[in-house]
């Protein structure tokens, strides 16, 4: 038991560096592309949370690739799989995908609600979101309807502060709905442009909360017919398989419509994403990649593919 | 989820007997199998890997290969040797000898560390001791007054110098830890990434200048697989003492249980499972490697069923499953074995999803067992056998002859007709991996 155990620990002693240099190795070293070849890519695939169903339909599509168009060299074959993956990526929502108006909304106000599981990055993300609407000229007002967590509502304050954006809230304890419905109102009062609403962290197995979620939803949408316009996901890159469970539930409680992962300046590839755009036809809008409020940037489906080989 | 592996394991072992004996490809499928398994539950690749190239020989061993249900037998062994690997004799907080103890909590950004130090200042203020909370985050906005809330909600002080770095905040918190008679100092640091050369740093720094008695890396429980990227570097950097994982009260498998203990060895000390701050728990290794495979307490009840379940008769009677031949008089064979092998209530609770849909309606009363044994009881052979020969004059008989009422006789035949209903669509669906279970 206990060798079984070292021996965990001496495969793995290598495991940042080493894998690391076996991508590079992959990708500048012209290897003849072997079963053992394929294997690796298999690896780094699935080392990047895409999954393995969609992993090993990855690289059996490269196989029926080598046979049929003959790659042999490993770089080119790289390459053909990198469009491959970024195609994959746009195929259902690439239209959608991080328009670059997005920031100048033709709707007014423009309600955007921001849902996720806990400690996601939701509060970072919706001050990122308020500058960039800021940046453009636009006046942006921030509803606390997370009125569960400790400090919740203080630490958006602060972040509205930051950016120079209007806020409304409520103490701790109170109904979330009923602040995004003070919010609506205030925003059409005071003639904002965006508004965003935060909510609390919540798990989609959490029957109650998910409720507590589509009330809100419903709130706002009397409040401001036809809002929100915007319900977006925020994912944690470093998050497994479970996104996609957490993708699925969320989108068929509240209409989900768009998706940002946060924390991507890390080493996690995120690469569950690939799953979520394809199976829920989600567009992945953001990225989020540091803890200050210009780390948000527009996803970019080729970008985010070579980063997963590097 | 569970009904997928045992249906995959069961497929597997369908070819195997086919062929009679073990070839090379037979035992390189199970193993294929058994790594796919572990890397939906997220466990690391290469982590799973190891496990698969540890488990081989045991997991294709002669018993299993004997064995009737040969695809449990292997979860089983899964089961056990995951739990093994994750097993920890140590879940205690390490106490200092002298002075007060130090904890100290990291982990990535959102792990839920600032709430483990709610949590933890509870349970030890609920043993009698004196915690004192160090807001060792100056960072993140909020975090000092999110520490706070906290540590009012618990009704322990919190030490708080806006002005000053985490590193002489900690510092200072001995002193006052030590004016003050607390006898446990809780550091609530700033997440940061692994890969942030400063932050890291400054951990190290208040390690070296403080000297924590336990140091925690605090990791979500939905971690994929670069679980041990950040686990390695938070070790290489820390040599933390113990593994706490977050926010396992969701659907996620925990894979990254396995992944953190293997690279890092270190044992896991406690998982917290909700957001209010009393929910956190003792690590059990082998719920951990339950939930992995996607599994309720499913071992526990093989093995219960093992004990109790003639062999001869469940091999029959998954037959009769398959041809859909199921009689009252299986019922009342199957409702024989069950209760040997427990309460009602208990074994329940043991199926994956018993909560969930499938089972909904069908309530457990024991008292209503009782009622079915008298009415079954009450049946002759051919009655038991075709049970809509039953007219009702019989059922009248029957009423009256096991002590209860023509409803009741109804409502049992109701619920026999709503079973061999659902037997029907699992079939089809393909339940081979658990026929005995089925009652
Ligand atoms: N490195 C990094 N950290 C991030 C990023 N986005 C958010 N964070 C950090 O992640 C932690 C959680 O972020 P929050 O914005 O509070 O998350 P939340 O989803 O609002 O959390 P709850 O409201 O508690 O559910 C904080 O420490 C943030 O600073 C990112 O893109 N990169
Ligand atoms: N469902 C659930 N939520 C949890 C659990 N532990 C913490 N949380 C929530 O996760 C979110 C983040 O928790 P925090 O304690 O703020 O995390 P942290 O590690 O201190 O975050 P930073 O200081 O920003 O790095 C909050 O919404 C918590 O309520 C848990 O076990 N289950
Ligand atoms: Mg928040
Ligand atoms: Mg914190």
């Amino acid at each position: 038991m206990a060798s079984l155990l070292d021996k965990f620990k001496r495969g793995l002693a290598k495991t940042k560096s080493g894998l690391f240099d076996e991508i590079v190795n992959l990708v500048q070293n012209q290897y003849v592309v072997d079963d053992d070849f394929l294997e690796r890519v298999e690896e780094i695939l699935i080392a990047s949370d895409i999954g393995v169903e969609t992993s090993l339909a990855i690289v059996d599509d490269l196989k029926e690739h080598v046979n049929r168009a003959g790659f042999n060299q490993s770089g080119e074959l790289i390459d053909f799989l990198k469009s491959r993956l970024a195609a994959r990526l746009l195929e259902n929502t690439g239209e959608k995908q991080a328009p670059h108006d997005f920031f100048v909304p033709d709707v007014k106000p423009f309600v955007i609600m921001v849902v996720g599981v806990n400690g996601a990055g939701k509060t970072t993300t919706i001050a990122k979101l308020a500058k960039g609407f800021q940046t453009h000229g636009k006046k942006v007002l921030l509803a606390a309807a997370d009125t569960f967590r400790a400090a919740a509502s203080e630490q958006l304050e602060i972040w509205a502060q930051r950016v120079n954006a209007a806020i409304v809230k409520t103490q701790h304890g109170g109904d979330p709905a009923a602040i995004a419905f003070d919010a609506s109102k205030a925003a059409l009062a005071r003639d904002v442009d965006v508004l965003i609403v935060d909510t609390a962290g919540r798990l989609h197995t959490k029957a109650n909360l998910m409720e507590e979620l589509k009330k809100i939803e419903r709130v706002l949408g009397k409040a401001i017919p036809g809002s929100p316009q915007e319900v977006m996901l925020i994912l944690d890159a470093s998050t497994g398989q479970n996104a996609i469970v957490q993708a699925r539930q969320f989108k068929a409680a509240v209409g989900v419509t768009s998706v940002a992962v946060t924390k991507l300046d890390g080493t996690a590839k995120g690469g569950m994403v690939l799953a979520i755009g394809h199976e829920l036809n989600l567009p992945i809008r953001f990225v989020g990649l540091g803890e200050a409020v210009d780390d948000l940037k527009p996803f970019e489906a080729q970008t985010f593919v070579e980063a997963l080989f590097e | 989820m569970f009904q997928d592996i045992t249906e995959k394991f069961d497929g597997v072992f369908k070819k195997l007997k086919g062929h009679g004996k073990l070839t090379e490809a037979n035992v390189s499928e199970t193993m294929r199998l058994v790594r796919r398994v572990l890397l939906e539950a997220d466990v690391n690749f290469k982590v799973a890997k190891d496990f698969v190239a540890g488990v081989q020989d045991k997991a294709m061993g002669h018993d299993v290969l004997k064995s009737i249900t040969p695809a449990q037998q292997v979860i089983k062994i899964l089961h056990d040797e995951l739990a093994r690997l994750m097993g920890t004799t140590d879940s205690q907080i390490n106490e200092s000898g002298s002075g007060p103890t130090i904890i100290m909590l990291t982990g990535l950004q959102g792990s839920g560390k600032t709430t483990l130090a709610g949590k933890l200042a509870k349970h030890f203020k609920a043993r009698g001791q004196s915690p004192l909370l160090v807001a060792a985050d100056l960072q993140r906005p909020a975090a000092v007054e999110q520490l706070k809330v906290v540590g009012e909600q618990v009704g322990v002080s919190v030490l708080a110098e806006l002005a000053s770095t985490p590193v002489n905040v900690c510092r200072q918190a001995l002193d006052v830890a030590r004016k003050s008679m607390n006898d446990i100092v809780i550091f609530d640091t700033a997440g940061r990434l692994h890969v942030d050369d400063e932050l890291m740093q400054e951990l190290t720094s208040i390690k070296e200048t403080t000297n924590p008695d336990e140091i925690l890396f605090v990791a979500d429980g939905m971690t994929g697989q670069d679980a041990v990227n950040t686990a390695k570097e938070f070790q290489n950097r820390l040599d933390f003492t113990g593994i706490v994982l977050t926010k396992l009260d969701g659907d996620a498998r925990g894979g990254a249980a396995l992944s953190i203990r293997a690279i890092t060895g270190k044992p896991i000390k406690f998982i917290s499972n909700g957001e209010k701050l009393d929910a956190l728990e003792k690590f059990h290794p082998d719920r951990m490697a339950s939930r992995i495979l996607g599994m309720g307490d499913i071992v526990t009840l093989v093995e219960r069923a093992q004990g109790a379940v003639d062999e001869e008769k469940a091999r029959k009677l998954e037959k009769k499953l398959r041809r859909q031949e199921f009689t009252l008089e299986d019922f009342y064979d199957q409702l024989q074995q069950i209760k040997n092998m427990g309460p009602m209530e208990e074994l329940l609770k043991m199926i994956p999803g018993a909560g969930g849909k499938a089972m909904k309606g069908m309530q457990v009363d024991e008292k209503a067992l009782v009622y079915v044994e008298a009415i079954i009881n009450s049946m002759t052979i051919e009655e038991r056998r075709r049970p809509n020969i039953l007219n009702g004059s019989r059922r009248k008989r029957i009423a009256n002859g096991s002590g209860t009422s023509v409803q009741e006789v109804n409502k049992l035949l109701n619920q026999f007709n709503m079973m061999q209903k659902m037997m029907k669509k699992m079939n089809k669906q393909g339940l081979r991996g658990m026929p005995r279970l089925s009652f």
